[in-house]
């Protein structure tokens, strides 16, 4: 059994200067998104106006939930120009989850609908999974709900400079979800998730914008790293 | 698909307790101590289910749910006495992902419907906890298995999806806290009528049982409490005269008492996972996990 201290220690204090917004539309556990932020150092308000957002260093952009329904609360609260700015600051944005499918321009999850745009490429729902079970032949469960692996780009550079820098190739993260991002640049894919037979986007960059599609927040010690990591790079962004 | 282990801790006040078929509950402990380890130990997800039926006097479970968040970073299903939306707001805004909701859910199934446009349908498990009759069909039963439904379990798991649940949670009363193995065929009934992820619970007391209900039931998680929590309080954390004041630990002293049966066999999460990745059912073994 490993030592109190091994896991339970002191938040790092060096990133305290980081204020990191995460963005309230109604949809999701933003508790558990502001707990691993505090966790790493930063000072984390839960906003949904527009000048908070515009006075954090970076924004968090969770979500849990329907894609429209998502899209329809950040079009009342008035947040999408907003967004779609902010990410043309140089400051860091991330998206998580469903928050990672709204940066895309449009999604089919029932019906067609138009994303914010921030990055080229749609939302796909996972449908007829395809595995095997000890050699018989088993259909996965949709929405995965679970760890699953999270490969990185044969030629990406061991991740470093960004939210995964010191992770190992293959680390477990938390995923839920019915949906998957297909960026149009494949180049922005920073790393790929195998469900059965088939392989989806789990993360991906773009110049400022970090997405992924699992939660960090719920995926442990591993997890905890991310938002470390996102600590040091909004640190050194400032 | 990585099968997951999540231990369940049910909670009274402000102690973890464990019974027999859902009743005659015993004080086993602190229900953080408990999470920690298993944290550590590599657990996929925990339950915490409430033993008491109603938010009155719920302040101690809040306040575990808010310390367990604050320091442990994997989801935290919260059920128990849960019959409202502002119930299950309460328990998220205290830091659990999830909630799994059962009696509340068969009185009034627009809850699901209402919870997972509220919260989203990853937010919302639905418990079903049957009990086989004596024509082979299972019945679901309600208010911690003392009462019957006349609901058939199968078609009340399908109506549940179709409302909006994100997963099921399926127990077997029968089989609960008797260590004789899972009710395979509710679990592969159930896991074969749904398309959304089913977690079976009740009745674990061998390693076997666990890839039993994995291999011949169709579940796509596991939760289990009996035999992990007798490996921790039997060779890692209980000290004698910690939780006296709560109730009766007589039992967790002597070899009589459930914990004495013959067919529960205390293990690690840790050695779970090696016995089904040995048996090929893929799971999370993270490196550097307490390796007890």
């Amino acid at each position: 059994m490993g030592s109190t201290a091994e896991w339970k220690r002191e938040p790092l204090v060096s990133n305290r200067d980081v204020c990191i917004a995460i963005v309230d539309y109604g949809l999701g556990n933003l508790f558990s998104v502001k707990q691993a932020c505090e966790y790493a150092g930063m000072d984390a308000q839960i906003t949904s106006s527009k000048q908070e957002l515009f006075d954090a260093d970076a924004v968090i952009l969770p979500g849990v939930g329907a894609f429209a329904d998502a899209m329809s609360e950040l079009k009342k609260l008035d947040l999408i120009v907003p967004l779609q700015d902010y990410s043309q600051t140089g400051k860091s944005l991330f998206g998580i989850c469903l928050g990672m499918q709204l940066l895309m321009s449009e999604s089919y999850e029932f019906g067609m609908h138009k994303g914010l745009g921030i990055v080229d490429g749609d939302v796909v729902p996972l449908e007829n999974i395809s595995s095997f079970f000890n050699g018989v032949p088993r259909m996965l469960k949709v929405p995965q709900v679970g760890w699953n692996q999270i490969r990185r780009r044969a030629d990406h550079n061991n991740w470093v400079g960004t939210p995964f820098d010191g992770l190992s190739d293959g680390e477990y993260m938390y995923f839920v979800h019915s949906f998957y991002v297909r960026p149009q640049e494949d180049a922005l894919v920073l790393s790929r998730t195998r469900y059965g037979q088939m392989e989806f986007c789990s993360s991906l960059k773009y110049n400022n914008v970090f997405a992924c599609q699992f939660h960090p927040e719920r995926s442990g010690r591993q997890g905890l790293l991310v938002y470390e990591n996102i600590a040091k790079i909004v640190a050194t962004t400032q | 698909m990585n099968l997951r282990i999540i231990p369940r801790l049910d909670i009274k006040g402000p102690n973890l307790v464990k019974g027999v078929h859902l009743e005659g509950l015993r004080v086993l402990g602190r229900p953080e101590d408990f999470a920690r380890f298993y944290y550590q130990n590599g657990a996929d997800e925990l339950i915490y289910q409430d033993a008491v039926a109603s938010l009155y006097g719920r302040n101690s479970l809040l306040e575990i749910i808010e310390r367990t968040a604050s320091e442990i970073f994997i989801p935290l299903t919260v059920g128990g006495g849960l019959r409202s939306v502002e119930d299950i707001r309460t328990v998220l805004r205290a830091g659990a992902d999830k909630v799994a909701i059962n009696t509340a859910a068969v009185n009034t199934p627009e809850l699901i419907r209402d919870a997972a446009l509220a919260f989203g349908s990853s937010t919302i498990v639905v418990s079903i906890e049957a009990i086989k009759q004596a024509n082979g069909k299972y019945e679901t039963y309600v208010d911690y298995g003392r009462e019957s439904t006349g609901v058939d379990a199968v078609e009340w798991a399908s109506r549940a999806a179709d409302l909006g649940a994100g997963e099921l949670l399926v127990t077997s009363i029968g089989q609960e806290g008797t260590g004789k193995g899972y009710d395979l065929e509710l679990t592969r009934q159930i896991a074969q009528a749904v398309a959304i992820p089913v977690i079976a619970l009740g009745g674990a007391g061998q390693l076997e049982h666990i890839y039993d209900v994995i291999a011949d039931g169709y579940a796509d998680a596991v939760s289990l409490a009996s035999m992990l929590h007798y490996e921790f309080i039997h060779k890692y954390q209980f000290r004698q005269g910690d939780y006296q004041i709560e109730g009766n630990i007589e039992f967790l002293l002597g070899k009589r008492g459930e914990f004495g049966r013959k067919n529960i066999t205390g293990t690690t999460i840790r050695k779970i996972k090696e016995y089904l990745l040995e048996h090929g059912v893929d799971c999370r073994m993270e490196k550097g996990a307490a390796g007890v």
